[in-house]
């Protein structure tokens, strides 16, 4: 039978696996993104697996709206990628540093 | 009435100094003036009409804090009195005098405006001069102390474009604040033991303070001495005595009509007025008057020997002033009040006058002081020259010895000082250093005088040429001072140094008859006046002097003198060549100076190269200056250099620099180089302090 301990056990492992993505990639911008993707969709499996677990449904509708705001961003982190490839003509992660004090 | 005197010289000095801008220049001297005559003559009537009887005129309340209560109030009795007359004549005279001798200043260009400043000042200084004077209670008295002090720190420094006088005046300030930590330990001290600053409680507690014991620097006092020290201190500071005197000499850089009012005639003669006002505690501190005498003698006798030798006219008078201010202590210190206000008030009249005449001798000699380059001016300044001559004969105490008062002002008080001297200790150390300061006053003064007047001309021919009699305005003064100097000693002599019964009537004291004292306890026996001239009578008919003593209890009356006190009885039975000894020394140095600068002019020259050592250590006088400089002065700015350059500079700008402009930018450094710029830094850090918080939440007990 598969419980809530699996489903927590997967999330987890997609959000370290989200959160490695994001310290260990130097290469690609477009890779930061896709792990932030993971780790809302590490939250979503989270979250819907409590609102089945405890018959609660305020869970899953959380899920929408963390769905909806994470296809809002990710067009807009899209759209500033666009915008800064064509100004730097380049998107690798170690060439993003203009802010370094 | 006396507030008026109090007054009208603070409006003179208001509308003078700030009002002259609307009514001109010489409207402003003028009402500044008035107003000082106007004081002078109400001062005048107070003193004639005063009946010696003790009154206190309110003014207002002034601090009232726990058990301190201090009226601003008048004392008027017979020394507020006389200092009224002395402080008010003076000023008014010398405001006078002002207006001659400060005209055309060369210290100052055309078109530029001093004089409203000057007077503006002037009349400021007799206002605080009035309130010290006339003042109920020590802390008023400060403050008018304080207030002459700034007024003197003022007309010192008035030619500011002088770096002398600027010194000068910072000299006389710093010099009078160490007299003055001195006063304002004792009026501590008093208020510490009676709870009070007034005169009349202080007055009345002096007979306690007496019996009470002090521990003051680690030793054991008796209160009522150290009390009287440490206000001698501040009256050593102001009155320029042996160890304070420094500032005055100095102090010539001013005006001279300043030196006349400030530094000769009133302020200087503070510390006398304050000592003799504390007679009931001098009377019980035997041991500090002893001080006080020892100290009067001393520089009677240092500052008349630094005088031999000056050759700034101003300076000789400037010693002369403070040998004079010994004079006067000395008498207060042997217990003899009332000669020590004699000498002060005889003392003001000739003094001024000598300054007035040296400034009327300066003004048309073109501002030249150097008595070298003196010479011959009997002539062309005819009425200076008879002025002077009188002040001269007065200082010198020129008169017909034996009869005691017939002569000029300064014969019948510095004699009566002498006499005191040497009956409170007869062959003692006073009396042998007032004598032989005696015979070098008479010298010095006649050296000012033949020097100045008489010989043939040394200076400048042009100057010579050009030298003329002052105006009328300078004169008048002369003349008037000139009057007291010849008559103010022949009046008085009896109110200040008569029989017991003259002086005590005089200044309000009861008296006894001196067998009677001798059975009961004084202060029951006082008589009523009528009793008394029958008593008086009838003892002169017996030839008896001394008969009566003061039998006043202390605050009773002007003065206090404790009834074992028979100084003043004693003084008028010396021995007969005691009372002709100042006469004889005041020949012997007019027989010298006449030997030295008549006669033979190059004697003095040879005597001072044959004895060199001696000339120079008195032309350097006693080298004081320049052992302070040793002790003091470059010892201070030594430690202010070190505070400065190591204590200012290396550690507290060393300290500031090293935060802001090492420290600061390493920490800014750091903070700079935390920000990598990449995003996973960033990113790295936020989840490293969520994880942190979430493990210190959960480690803690969340909410709990």
């Amino acid at each position: 039978m598969i419980g809530l301990e699996h489903y927590l056990t997967v999330a987890a492992v997609l959000f370290v696996i989200g959160i490695f993505g994001l310290f260990l990639n130097r290469k690609n911008v477009i890779i930061l993104l896709m792990s932030i993707e993971l780790m809302l969709l590490a939250v979503n499996i989270n979250l819907v697996a409590f609102s089945s677990f405890l018959g609660d449904l305020v869970g899953q509708v959380f899920t929408l709206f963390v769905l909806t705001v994470a296809a809002a961003e990710a067009a807009i982190g899209l759209a500033i990628l666009v915008c800064f490839f064509r100004n730097r003509g380049s998107i690798a992660v170690e060439d993003v540093n203009v802010m370094k004090g | 009435m006396e507030t008026l005197i109090l007054f009208s010289p603070l409006v003179g000095a208001l509308l003078c100094g700030f009002g002259w801008k609307f009514v001109g220049e010489a409207a402003a001297q003028w009402v500044a003036t008035g107003l000082l005559f106007f004081a002078c003559v109400l001062s005048w009537i107070v003193f004639l009409t005063h009946d010696g009887v003790t009154e206190t005129i309110n003014i207002l309340r002034w601090i009232e804090s726990g058990t301190l209560s201090t009226e601003w109030a008048i004392r008027l009795d017979r020394m507020t009195a006389i200092m009224l007359i002395v402080v008010t004549t003076v000023s008014a005279l010398v405001h006078l005098y002002s207006f001659g001798y400060m005209e055309a200043d060369p210290q100052w260009k055309e078109g530029e405006s001093y004089k409203p400043r000057f007077f503006a000042y002037l009349s400021f200084f007799t206002f605080t001069m009035l309130m010290l004077v006339t003042s109920d209670n020590l802390i008023q008295m400060f403050f008018g102390w304080e207030g002459v002090g700034v007024a003197s720190y003022l007309l010192i420094g008035f030619y500011y474009r002088k770096p002398s006088a600027n010194a000068a005046a910072i000299k006389a300030f710093v010099v009078n604040r160490v007299g003055d930590f001195g006063f304002l330990l004792g009026i501590f001290a008093l208020y510490f033991l009676v709870d009070s600053v007034r005169f009349e409680d202080i007055f009345a507690a002096a007979p306690v303070l007496a019996e009470t014991q002090l521990t003051f620097l680690w030793t054991e006092w008796n209160a009522a001495n150290l009390i009287a020290f440490l206000l001698f201190i501040g009256a050593m500071g102001k009155s320029a005595q042996l160890f304070l005197h420094t500032w005055l000499p100095d102090a010539m850089e001013g005006p001279t009509p300043v030196s006349a009012l400030i530094h000769a005639a009133t302020m200087v003669t503070a510390g006398v007025f304050l000592i003799c006002r504390m007679s009931p505690i001098m009377e019980y501190a035997p041991e500090a008057t002893m001080f006080i005498t020892f100290i009067g003698a001393s520089t009677a006798f240092f500052a008349a020997t630094v005088g031999l030798v000056q050759n700034d006219i101003k300076r000789v008078i400037a010693y002369s002033t403070c040998s004079q201010l010994g004079y006067m202590f000395v008498a207060a210190g042997v217990g003899v009040y009332s000669v020590a206000m004699f000498h002060l008030l005889t003392h003001a009249f000739f003094k001024a006058m000598l300054f007035l005449g040296a400034g009327s001798v300066i003004h048309a000699m073109h501002h030249e002081q150097d008595m070298r380059n003196y010479g011959g001016l009997r002539k062309k300044i005819p009425y200076t020259f008879g002025a002077m001559m009188i002040g001269t004969l007065a200082i010198t105490g020129v008169g017909i010895p034996l009869t005691g008062w017939i002569g000029f002002a300064g014969f019948a008080s510095k004699d009566a000082v002498i006499e005191s001297a040497y009956a409170a200790g007869p062959m003692g150390y006073a009396f042998w250093m007032l004598v032989i300061a005696a015979l070098f006053t008479s010298f010095y003064s006649w050296r000012l005088m033949f020097l100045t007047f008489y010989g043939k001309q040394r200076g400048d021919k042009h100057t010579h040429a050009h030298a003329h009699e002052s105006p009328k305005v300078m004169l008048i003064p002369l003349g008037v001072l000139a009057l007291g100097s010849v008559f103010a000693g022949a009046i008085w002599y009896n109110s200040f140094f008569g029989h017991t019964d003259t002086v005590a009537k005089f200044f309000g004291v009861p008296y006894a008859e001196a067998s009677e004292h001798a059975d009961d306890s004084h202060s029951d026996d006082a008589h009523s006046d009528d009793s008394h001239s029958d008593d008086a009578a009838h003892d002169d008919d017996m030839g008896g002097d001394h008969h009566y003593v003061f039998a006043g209890e202390p605050g009773e009356g002007a003065i206090y003198v404790s009834p074992d006190n028979t100084v003043l009885n004693d003084a008028h039975e010396v021995p007969k060549w005691v009372k002709v000894s100042p006469f004889l020394a005041m020949l012997i140095g007019l027989g010298t100076a006449y030997l030295f600068y008549i006669v033979n002019p190059s004697l003095p020259k040879r005597l001072a190269e044959s004895q060199r050592p001696l000339y120079l250590f008195l032309l350097n006088k006693w080298y004081f200056d320049e052992i302070y400089d040793f002790l003091f002065v470059k010892p201070a700015s030594m430690v202010g250099r070190l505070l400065w350059k190591r204590g200012d500079g290396n550690v507290i700008d060393g300290t500031l620099n090293g935060i802001t402009m090492g420290f600061i930018p390493m920490l800014t450094r750091l903070a700079g180089k935390a920000q990598s710029g990449y995003i996973f830094t960033y990113a790295f850090f936020m989840v490293i302090g969520i994880a942190a918080l979430i493990t210190w939440m959960t480690l803690s007990g969340g909410a709990n």
